[in-house]
């Protein structure tokens, strides 16, 4: 059972007693019971014992997410900063085994391919299931996708279920916009469910476009669970490795705001359709 | 050579050293992906029992990757001393283990036996250990290195202080040194993953780690974690850097993923020493882990734990300052569970100290994988009774920009204290000097108060 249904039970729980304590009409007893209820607060607050400057560890708080200024039980933490550490790992940990709402990717207007990874465990666990798209898809892209384009964009859950929803809306219509003021032609985007990144290189052969982008799904951290990369290669091959694929990372309200890093992306992808490269090749373009 | 047994009653023939080697493992799910695990408890012992008594020169002459196909695979037979690896090449794998783990073997033994290794020996060797046969062999060697502080000294725990920040806030990631020096954390170096890898970005970052290590006249190293050519532009440009970092494999394929070369590594070198900012002679700093081959289809069918060896093998020319594996990062694909992450932590840092290079490990798991922060309390344990030269850490083990736990500054003070272990001594003094430590190097009173360093 995860953090969220937990919640949800004891609530429900509690809803049920205190109806019953308004049926019998005791206030008194109606108070008690919600005295009983432990509130869980989620705040960043300092608890270092006796600072020399409270204000400077309060406004070094407000300018990282890092978990600073918490102070220490001897060499150890403070139980509320265990407890927020345990309660975000917990969330953390449910945010990955979900899959994404589909009604997300009806507004987007994504149509919806697969990798061969039948389920989850199966993703997690072989890398080339997630690396191949399965025969119904590729017959999909084959029939219906737009050929000969600049730019191809794929969507993909990665390892968050939030990641699609909270934050590709956002980044896809600014990475959208930024290509067609440059006049740059997009096929037909695509969400690919349970896909690793490597799945963009079958993509753009399929679709011959030059510039393939993923937009992905990082896994979650403590943080957040809304992260998205995006790794972006020009023209690849069975020749093409890691290192020519650029990356960007930590796309999310909290890190490069989804609005921002589509218009850096664009700006990007425009450039590699001029150097014609992607990576280590591309970054090294300008000495 | 034999490659075979009788066990059970049964004959297991295995068709070469590669596959003695992968079945010899324990359990990883990145050898079961790869199709090269053993496939049962009884063939994975038939398997140790054949490795036990294969010879040093048996795995001499059959390396993980031929010598003529590999750049990996000659930079670690190049290095190999000639006179020492005569003289133990009729040793087993068993006559190893037990020469390592033999109390009249002290550590310069093991230092002079090692430059006559191979890294599949040492892979090998690693293969015959329980877990605390990794400790207590890891123990025994002492691996120093010298940037501007030595690190790795009898007595000594340092520590990578890592202040990720993800959008490389300037003022986000001096609040995390800042609170990171306020409990004893930076000693090893003080390392930067940035988000934005630009040649324009990394110059930044280094003159930012650079003015915070000036201003308080911190006696430590500062590192940026950028791909080696963006470090490499940047130091041409003028930025101060201590160490060149970079991520490495453990076969050439493998390198030719992460953009590097041998070569590469050697002119970055090359230029560190030249236009760095560090007193040396160690100015390199890189990271492995488990998996990292095979996540790249690089692997040539050889189980992890081997190309993991062969990082080390191939650190080892380039005399680095730090190198850790990061253990846990890669996901549970590799490492299923934290019995597997804990066995890969100890084996990591075992075959980094038997190959001579000064080893640390991030003691680390992904929130997709089975393991928990009390998994890397027991790991981090475990390391420092191994002897480990340093440990990575982030502000309450959390780094909010790669996303993944490791452990904390508070979790590296407590085993110091658990242990009676100090930071490098200049640094120690130096942490005295501004009472965030006693003078037996525990916490003062005023320590985990990051506001002190700006009165």
């Amino acid at each position: 059972m995860d953090v969220e249904n937990i919640v949800k039970e004891v609530l429900k729980e509690l809803e049920g007693r205190l109806g019953q304590e308004n049926k019998t009409g005791n206030p008194e007893k109606e108070k008690s019971n919600i005295e009983k209820h432990v509130e869980y607060i989620k705040e960043k607050k300092v608890s270092v014992d006796n600072p020399i400057n409270v204000e400077t560890i309060r406004s070094a708080q407000e300018i990282t997410p890092a978990r600073i200024g918490i102070g220490r039980t001897g060499t150890r933490m403070k139980t509320a900063n265990y407890l927020d550490f345990l309660i975000d790992h917990a969330a953390a940990q449910d945010a990955v085994f979900k899959d994404v709402d589909e009604s997300v990717l009806k507004e987007l207007n994504l149509p919806v391919l697969n990798s061969t990874a039948k389920d989850q465990e199966e993703y997690l666990m072989n890398l080339d299931a997630g690396r191949k798209l399965d025969e119904a898809s590729v017959e999909w892209l084959k029939q219906n996708a737009e050929k000969g384009k600049q730019v191809q964009i794929i969507v993909s859950d990665g390892l968050s279920s939030t990641g699609t929803p909270e934050t590709v809306p956002d980044l896809m219509s600014a990475l959208i916009q930024g290509l067609k003021l440059k006049n740059i032609t997009i096929g037909t985007p695509v969400f690919i469910k349970r896909s690793r990144v490597w799945i963009q290189d079958e993509v753009a052969k399929l679709v011959d476009c030059d510039v393939v982008i993923s937009l992905i799904g990082e896994r979650p951290g403590l943080a957040t669970s809304k992260s998205i990369s995006a790794y972006i290669i020009y023209r690849p091959n069975e020749k093409s490795v890691e290192a020519d694929r650029t990356v960007f990372s930590n796309i999310h309200e909290g890190g490069v705001p989804p609005a921002e890093a589509g218009a850096h992306l664009a700006d990007t992808i425009s450039e590699m359709l001029k150097f014609k490269s992607s990576g280590v090749k591309f970054a090294q373009r300008l000495e | 050579m034999i490659l075979s047994t009788t066990l059970f009653g049964r004959t297991y023939q295995f068709n070469s050293v590669n596959e003695v080697m992968a079945k010899a493992n324990e359990e990883k799910s990145g050898d079961i992906m790869a199709g090269i695990a053993a496939e049962s408890a009884e063939e994975r012992v038939a398997a140790k029992v054949v490795l036990a008594n294969l010879t040093l020169e048996d795995l001499y002459n059959n390396p993980a990757i031929p010598y003529e196909t590999d750049e990996v695979t000659r930079i670690i037979q190049d290095n190999v001393n000639e006179k020492i690896y005569q003289s133990i090449k009729n040793w087993t794998v068993e006559e190893l283990r037990e020469k390592i783990l033999d109390s009249d073997t002290s550590s310069n033994d093991i230092r002079r036996i090692s430059r006559g290794l191979t890294s599949e020996m040492v892979a090998a060797v690693a293969k015959l250990m329980s877990n605390l046969d990794l400790i207590y062999g890891a123990r025994k060697i002492t691996v120093t290195a010298h940037c501007n502080t030595t690190i790795g000294l009898e007595g000594t725990l340092s520590t990578r202080l890592q202040p990720n920040h993800p959008t490389d806030n300037e003022d986000g990631i001096v609040a995390s040194i800042l609170e990171g020096l306020a409990y004893g954390a930076g000693d090893a170096v003080i390392g930067l993953n940035p988000v934005d890898d630009t040649v324009e970005s990394v110059v930044r970052m280094f003159k930012k780690l650079e003015e915070i290590k000036n201003k308080f006249k911190i006696p430590t190293q500062t590192s940026v974690l950028a791909h080696v050519t963006t470090q490499m532009e940047a130091i041409r440009q003028g930025a101060p850097a201590d160490l060149i970092f970079q991520s490495i494999a453990g076969s050439e394929k493998g390198n030719t993923a992460f953009g590097i070369s041998g070569d590469l590594i050697a002119e970055a070198k090359d230029l560190a020493l030249r236009q760095g900012t560090a007193a040396g002679p160690n100015v390199m700093y890189f990271e492995t882990g488990q998996g990292a081959e095979l996540s790249s289809n690089a692997h040539h069918g050889v189980d992890q734990l081997t190309l993991e060896a062969r990082c080390y093998g191939f650190a080892k020319k380039y005399d680095p300052f730090l190198v850790n594996t990061v253990v846990g990062f890669i996901g549970p694909e590799y490492l299923y569970d934290a019995k597997q992450v804990i066995r890969a932590g100890l084996e990591d840092h075992f075959m980094g100290k038997l190959s001579g290079i000064s080893m640390g490990v991030d003691v680390c798991y992904t929130n997709h994988m089975k393991a928990d922060q009390d998994d890397m309390e027991n790991l981090g344990v475990l390391l420092t009774q191994a002897g480990v030269n340093f440990l990575i850490t982030a502000p309450h083990a959390d780094d909010v920009m790669l996303n993944y736990q490791s452990l904390g500054y508070h979790e590296a003070q407590s085993l110091r204290e658990l242990t009676g272990l100090s930071p490098i001594k200049e640094f120690d003094e130096w942490l005295q000097k501004m009472e965030v430590l006693d003078n037996k190097s525990r916490l003062t009173k005023k320590a985990g108060d990051a506001s002190l360093f700006l009165v």
